[in-house]
């Protein structure tokens, strides 16, 4: 029961914010109702027993990344004349289309419902230890290679800041 | 009332769309960034749902890989967006049109 009213709270929290995000003028005020939606989430990945992954949410996402988005729209600051609420052309034809689309993808698949519970997990599952083996055994090279795709990354924003090539 | 998978790919597939209307709709560069972190969230809710109801914990780990490549885009994306300040003062695509002549 409890399980239930948590996903409706954090489902309903997410919904609604990924709207302020992407309805909002001033990107100041996305970055902050975007820290609150990866938030709402790390609750809903709490729910569906991955401890480790819901405490990355926050620490890295919602913290680090988010963070480093704050700061580039405090460093561009744009002044508030030059703030527009601009969109595409046709952006209601654009935006109606593609939910219908998506509600299409729904109806087809809730044709034939098979609505399940979720079964019983064994004590191992969601366990931080049994995911930490996992990353430096079975999936040690793609490990490797994400540190490997990080520092490349980093060479490249240092690249990208400075004032001459 | 249980919470069954659908419940949670519905989450994840309004979660999608919403982020797929802000990129498609929005001129503005760093909200089109923020909507495309709003799509990769959405997803590792549905990788996250599908590996709790097969018992596997792979989805986890493409859930870790995931963040991984969300931080990497994060710093080149917002790196680009500075260095395109520095040559244009705005944040708005449709005013950089220097490659179309």
């Amino acid at each position: 029961m409890l399980e239930t009213i948590l996903f409706y709270l954090f489902a309903a929290t997410s919904v609604t914010t990924a709207l302020l995000v992407i309805s909002r003028v001033n990107p100041l005020m996305s970055a902050l109702w975007l820290v609150v939606c990866l938030a709402s989430s790390a609750g809903l990945f709490a729910l569906l027993s991955a401890p480790f992954l819901a405490i990355i949410q926050i620490l890295v996402y919602a913290g680090a990344v988010m963070v480093l988005f704050l700061f580039v729209i405090m460093l561009i600051d744009i002044s508030k004349e030059a703030l527009k609420p601009r969109v595409v052309r046709f952006a209601k034809v654009v935006a109606v289309s593609i939910t219908g689309y998506f509600t299409v993808i729904v109806c087809i698949v809730l044709w034939r419902p098979s609505f399940l519970p979720a079964p019983l997990a064994d004590a191992a599952y969601g366990d931080v230890k049994v995911l930490g083996k996992m990353l430096l055994t079975d999936y040690a090279v793609p490990f490797e290679l994400a540190s490997l795709l990080l520092l490349a990354a980093m060479i490249g924003a240092v690249v990208m800041g400075k004032k001459k090539l | 009332m249980t919470i069954t998978l659908q419940h949670y790919l519905f989450l994840s597939l309004v979660m999608f769309t919403i982020g797929m209307v802000g990129v498609v709709v929005r001129r503005n560069a760093l909200i089109i960034f923020m909507s495309i972190e709003l799509m990769l969230n959405a997803v590792n809710i549905a990788f996250l749902a599908f590996s709790r109801w097969s018992g596997l914990m792979e989805g986890q780990v493409a859930v870790f890989f995931v963040l991984a490549v969300a931080a990497a885009e994060a710093g080149v994306g917002l790196g680009i967006i500075v260095a395109l300040y520095r040559n244009k003062p705005t944040v708005y695509v449709d005013d950089l049109r220097l490659l179309r002549g």
